[in-house]
């Protein structure tokens, strides 16, 4: 074999490889015997914070409103709405979230049936040239080298084809783009998220409800069946009706903080002095979970953020449970009323 | 009135050009040449030693970073902040210390002293043929304002950076409000006044390296013979000129907001977070272009000498990076896809992101395109360059996949932008970096290094990143935001590979310094060109190292030269 890579690059690069290879498997056994571990101290905890259920000790208000039938934190679809782990799921692990909103579903596609494919397929075309030239021109299999320096043909090739390719990402690209920044309805419910250092407030100017939401200590996020969610749960979370459009407003009290969730394909900056809106339409119920992306100080890895979609029915019951009006039901009740009084005064 | 001019007696050598003076190595004493040099190679050697220096103490801030991101939990960030483990707060200041600290250092005083510094000073005017930069005092005093602006980035991790705890936590942008009234302490003015002084000195260089390659280059050596590595420095000494005063600005800007009492950046006053941002990136893409095109030039020169063969296209490499340089002050905005722009902002931002693709692919196919038909030898710059041209087209494309602002909406700061621009500068610009450093240290230190131990080091250092940086991709598109110190359970697999990786980068660099020990010590002496006939630059004309003052007579570039091969015929 005439190879320009000699024996010494070989037998390192195979030493290396197998020495990695070797590694793997033990780091992936460390890593679940450590989770293991997690998981069972995780269970005894559970076992000593909450003799009932594990909804029950967590949240004192849903306790209490569950024997009234209402509102009870839905318990979050393991693989939904929320980061996957190696361990549950080698490949899931390496890509996006599942997508629960229809512009993220046309994002994923694009990145996964566009973007991806093209950008795999340089990068291998590109490493593929290496290894020709590596192999054919090396000082032993070329000891002539040609003095060619032009070729007006290949040149324009090679700044064409890769316009050509950018054009044909850029038309999905675009028409993501105008996809996001449609126009919300304008019956679309408000929801104006705020960031503060280090939590967030979710303001419902049509209801007149207001949360303030707080991450869940470990122990809180055990108790309340999120141990697994940890650093994502918070106390109080954002509630919206699911597959109708919501007009999503941000803004924040003290410094740049950004609302983020990435099951939903969406990310925007709460930038003080600046009300920043979008719509957002979750397709269906469910938790979904996200965190703060915008440097902001200390704490900014532990303010995050949980979505929680509902059927329209269940969310007005969390409104009125909240202390809340419901703004259609109000007109409807002073309607009737008016009518009553008409109908006295006649 | 007497001046300095009127006391100016040239001395009788000079005049009448005899021997008696015209000692080539005749050297100052220590001091005057380390601490008051005006030689463009000892100022390019400090500026070397600097970044090494910066380069171990941002690389430690990095182990320090990995470490603690190996496994959940918060593991030793408390001990670095003097606390206790139960105090959140202060382990959480102490890693947006590290993150800030790291950051800056990289860019500030590791990748830009050593390529413009370093390299710059040392080759511009040697493969331009001229005996030293155009303002040597003024070259002095660049690099001296680079050190002291060092110390003060040093000094801010030890004074208050606000309530919480010593440091400047506030990211490598700086960004508003949160450097502002979001960190009161004088630890971040201390940071500012690092990045005045960093880029004053700077702003001092790019002039003269402009200066330099405009009015000092060999007789006959017009634009079009430079050698592409002098091309590179050129369109980078423009970049910074323009970009850094935007950023002095904007950081002038954010001091008198935090200290006189004025609103530039706070909506109470009438001000807005968000100009900021627009003023930081307008400067701070061009920053990103800063950091490679020198890498470019580099890259360029060492693939010709071990291809034995001109480089291909070399008008086409020299204005794909004027190209590159002027389409880099209009794509600023794609640092801010998540600030709340205007859709057709977006759009634009969007179109003229993805443009940059273009001519960067020119060049990554002109390489490929000068090895082609090449007799190529694989000696240890070109192995590095070989690693840099693979690494930095993998950057690349998931640079294009950023580019697209929807697509954005999902990954901006999370840990797939980390490993994007880790990718184009942490493999790309580091990678030219080691590359130049072993195509030029025979000649900087008249020693070989050993090719063994070179090739242990790239394929140690190759591997290593990779481990490092691949996995966050997974890590950033699985969700997980960058600048955490600490993460949700589901993130641990990947994090705990990605520290792993650090440990072999680590080992690598302990390989690195054991060659530069070894060529110190024991290496052989090195010929003027250990390159053979493609390193066809002026440079491999001198003796290794070069005498302290070259080219006291001008070498003359004759017509049948090319920008390809400019040694004397006679050679």
């Amino acid at each position: 074999m005439r190879l320009a890579i000699d024996r010494f690059h070989l037998g390192f690069l195979a030493l290396v490889a197998v020495l990695f290879t070797l590694a793997l498997p033990q780091v992936v056994a460390a890593q679940e015997l450590s989770r293991d571990e997690v998981l069972t101290e995780a269970a005894q905890e559970i076992e000593a914070l909450t003799p009932g259920t594990p909804a029950e000790g967590a949240n004192a208000a849903a306790g209490a409103t569950e024997a009234t039938g209402g509102y009870v934190p839905m318990a979050p679809t393991p693989g939904k709405g929320m980061p996957t782990s190696y361990e549950d799921d080698a490949l899931a692990s390496m890509t996006f979230q599942d997508q629960y909103s229809q512009d993220g579903l046309y994002a994923l596609w694009m990145h996964d049936y566009i973007l991806l494919p093209v950008i795999t397929a340089i990068s291998l075309f590109v490493l593929g040239l290496l290894f020709y030239v590596i192999f054919k021109f090396n000082r032993r299999s070329n000891p002539n080298p040609s003095r060619t320096t032009h070729n007006t043909m290949i040149e324009v090739v090679w700044t064409v084809v890769p316009v050509i390719i950018l054009v044909i990402i850029a038309v999905p690209s675009i028409t993501l783009l105008a996809r996001q920044y449609e126009e919300p309805p304008e019956d679309a419910i408000t929801v104006k998220a705020v960031g503060y250092q280090w939590y967030w407030g979710y303001e419902y100017p049509d209801h007149d409800v207001e949360i303030i939401s707080n991450m869940l200590t470990k122990e809180q996020a055990i108790a309340s069946g999120e141990g697994d969610q940890y650093q994502m749960a918070v106390d109080n979370r954002m509630v919206v009706p699911a597959g109708v459009p919501i007009r999503l407003q941000t803004t924040a009290a003290d410094v740049i903080h950004a609302f983020a969730i990435p099951s939903l394909w969406f990310k925007q900056d709460a930038v003080p002095g600046r009300l920043n809106e979008r719509m957002l339409v979750i397709d269906e119920p469910g938790v979904y979970y996200g965190q703060c992306s915008e440097l902001c100080g200390a704490l900014h890895g532990f303010m995050p953020i949980t979505v929680e979609a509902l059927p329209m029915e269940e969310f007005e019951a969390w409104v009125v449970e909240q202390g809340g009006t419901i703004p259609g039901a109000e007109v409807a009740a002073d309607t009737e009323a008016e009518a009553t009084e008409e109908a006295a005064a006649a | 009135m007497a001046t300095t001019a009127d006391n100016f007696v040239p001395a009788p050598a000079a005049q009448t050009g005899g021997p008696v003076d015209d000692h080539h190595d005749h050297k100052p004493s220590f001091f005057a040449r380390w601490f008051m040099s005006t030689n463009h190679k000892d100022i390019g050697s400090l500026y070397l030693m600097f970044a090494i220096v910066a380069g171990i103490i941002g690389g430690a801030m990095s182990g320090v970073m990995r470490m603690e991101l190996m496994e959940p939990g918060i593991q030793y960030l408390w001990w670095f902040a003097g606390s206790s483990p139960e105090d959140i707060s202060a382990a959480g200041h102490m890693w947006n210390v590290f993150i800030t600290g790291h950051g800056l250092i990289m860019v500030f005083f590791m990748v830009m002293p050593a390529m413009i510094g370093g390299f710059g000073n040392w080759f511009v005017p040697l493969m331009i043929g001229a005996p030293d930069m155009a303002f040597p005092r003024m070259n002095n005093i660049s690099f001296w304002l680079t050190v002291v602006g060092f110390l003060s980035l040093l000094f801010s991790l030890f004074v208050p950076g606000n309530s919480i705890g010593n440091g400047a936590g506030v990211g490598w942008t700086v960004y508003a409000p949160l450097s502002t009234t979001g960190a009161p302490g004088p630890a971040v003015d201390f940071a500012i006044f690092s990045l005045h002084l960093a880029g004053a000195g700077s702003i001092l260089g790019a002039t003269n390296f402009i200066t330099t390659i405009f009015n000092m280059r060999a007789p006959g050596m017009t634009l079009h013979k430079m050698p592409l590595f002098v091309w590179s420095v050129l369109v980078t000494a423009f970049l910074l000129l323009l970009a850094l005063p935007v950023l002095a600005a904007a950081i002038t800007m954010l001091l008198t907001d935090r200290n006189f009492g004025t609103t530039f950046f706070d909506p109470a006053g009438g001000g807005d977070p968000v100009l900021y941002q627009h003023l930081f990136w307008f400067f701070g893409h061009p920053e990103v272009y800063i950091m490679i095109l020198p890498g470019f030039g580099m890259i360029s020169q060492i693939i010709a000498t071990f291809s034995r063969k001109p480089v291909f296209g070399y008008l086409g490499m020299a204005y794909a990076m004027v190209a590159i340089g002027v389409v880099g002050f209009i794509v600023w905005a794609h640092h801010m896809y998540t600030v709340g722009l205007d859709v057709n902002t977006k759009m634009y931002f969007t179109a003229a992101t993805m443009v940059i693709a273009v001519p960067t692919g020119v060049k990554i196919f002109s390489w490929i395109a000068t090895m082609w038909g090449g007799s190529m030898e694989l000696k240890s710059p070109m192995v590095w360059a070989l690693g840099f041209i693979f690494l930095f087209t993998v950057g690349g494309v998931t640079g294009v996949v950023l580019a697209n602002g929807g697509i954005d909406d999902n990954l901006h700061d999370t840990y797939y932008v980390v490993a994007h621009f880790h990718y184009v500068l942490s493999m790309g610009a580091v990678f030219s970096l080691f590359a130049g450093f072993y195509y030029w240290f025979p000649k900087m230190s008249g020693k070989m290094h050993s090719e063994l131990l070179s090739h242990l080091h790239f394929w140690v250092f190759f591997i290593g990143v990779n481990v490092i940086f691949f996995p966050q991709h997974f890590l950033g598109m699985n969700g997980m935001p960058r600048r955490y110190p600490d993460y949700p359970e589901a993130f641990a697999f990947w994090n705990y590979i990605s520290s792993i990786g650090y440990m072999i980068m680590a080992a690598s660099m302990l390989i690195f310094f054991v060659n530069i020990a070894y060529a110190f010590l024991a290496g052989k002496k090195a010929a003027n060109n250990p390159w053979g006939e493609g390193a066809t630059t002026l440079e491999w004309t001198l003796t290794s190292p070069p005498p302290f003052h070259q080219f006291e007579t001008l070498p003359v570039i004759e017509d049948h030269h090319d920008y390809h091969d400019h040694r004397p015929a006679t050679a």
